[in-house]
């Protein structure tokens, strides 16, 4: 990693945005964070508010990436509708929210996951370092970025019609099952 | 940009997501932490996108990854509202009749 940022800040040739590179980190920091928190805080609605946090990072780094539609559909549907479920669902089961009653969030066994967490990281990054070590994301030009919503929806009519019709039929299956599971009779 | 800084981002957002999976006891933070990679997972998929040429396919993948994880959210949380009925707690050990 800091042999690639040590790269980046010298190769000017290979269409390295500075400012595009300085606002993902800025971004991914402050992601990190948020996600280390999520896992570690004591209060079941701070963790919902730090997971918010990650979202939101998220959605910024789909913007870096010039995928405003992704984006926009991230805000919309994790940060509208996830987090409100979350909300509700930290509400219906009384959690414990304040912290007045400390109660253990943790499994018994929580500290096996530390090392499984950081020997997953450790080969995640050597193989991600190992194959996209030199590979350059395109920056698309402006035309490329205006075209993109019509490219998505030309996408989801034409060759990935099926495919589309399938998530309607699981999202109104899980709409169905998620109300008969939750009725009270 | 470099691809790798949004794989090792994604990837760090999908170790931390597994801890939470492993260590939390509460069935509503697991749930979160599910979300925590799912989430890393569309990273990859939206940086994949610009990586040969200016493809569209890894933001539709990325939509269909979006509209799945909020039927599993929907559906795991009526689950969990269906065990806290019935057992007044959703710690997740305490979940171990199937135990032999």
């Amino acid at each position: 990693m800091l042999a690639l940022i040590a790269q980046a800040s010298t190769a000017n040739d290979v269409g390295v945005n500075v400012a595009q590179n300085v606002a993902f980190y800025i971004i991914a920091a402050l992601m990190v964070w948020s996600a280390f928190r999520v896992v570690t805080t004591d209060n079941v609605v701070h963790a919902a508010l730090w997971l918010a946090v990650v979202l939101v990072g998220v959605a910024a780094q789909f913007i870096l990436a010039a995928a405003e539609f992704v984006a926009i559909s991230q805000v919309l549907v994790y940060i509208g509708a996830v987090m409100v479920l979350f909300l509700f669902g930290i509400m219906l089961t009384r959690a414990s929210v304040g912290s007045e009653d400390k109660v253990n969030l943790n499994n018994q066994g929580w500290a096996i996951g530390i090392p499984v967490a950081l020997a997953m990281f450790g080969v995640l990054v050597y193989a991600v370092i190992d194959a996209f070590e030199d590979s350059v994301l395109i920056e698309p030009s402006a035309e490329q970025i205006a075209g993109t919503t019509t490219a998505i929806s030309d996408g989801y009519l034409g060759p990935y019609l099926i495919p589309f019709i399938a998530l309607s039929f699981v999202l109104l299956a899980a709409a169905i099952g998620a109300i008969v599971l939750a009725r009270k009779d | 940009m470099y691809a790798a800084n949004f794989l090792v981002l994604a990837a760090a957002l999908f170790c931390f997501g597994v801890f939470g999976v492993i260590a939390r006891k509460n069935a509503v933070m697991v749930l979160m932490s599910i979300e925590l990679i799912l989430n890393s997972v569309n990273l990859n998929l939206v940086a994949f996108a610009l990586m040969n040429g200016v493809t569209i396919d890894g933001h539709v993948f990325a939509l269909f990854i979006i509209a799945i994880a909020a039927a599993e959210v929907g559906v795991g949380l009526a689950m969990v509202l269906l065990i806290y009925r019935n057992r007044r707690t959703i710690a997740l050990d305490e979940l171990s009749e199937m135990k032999g």
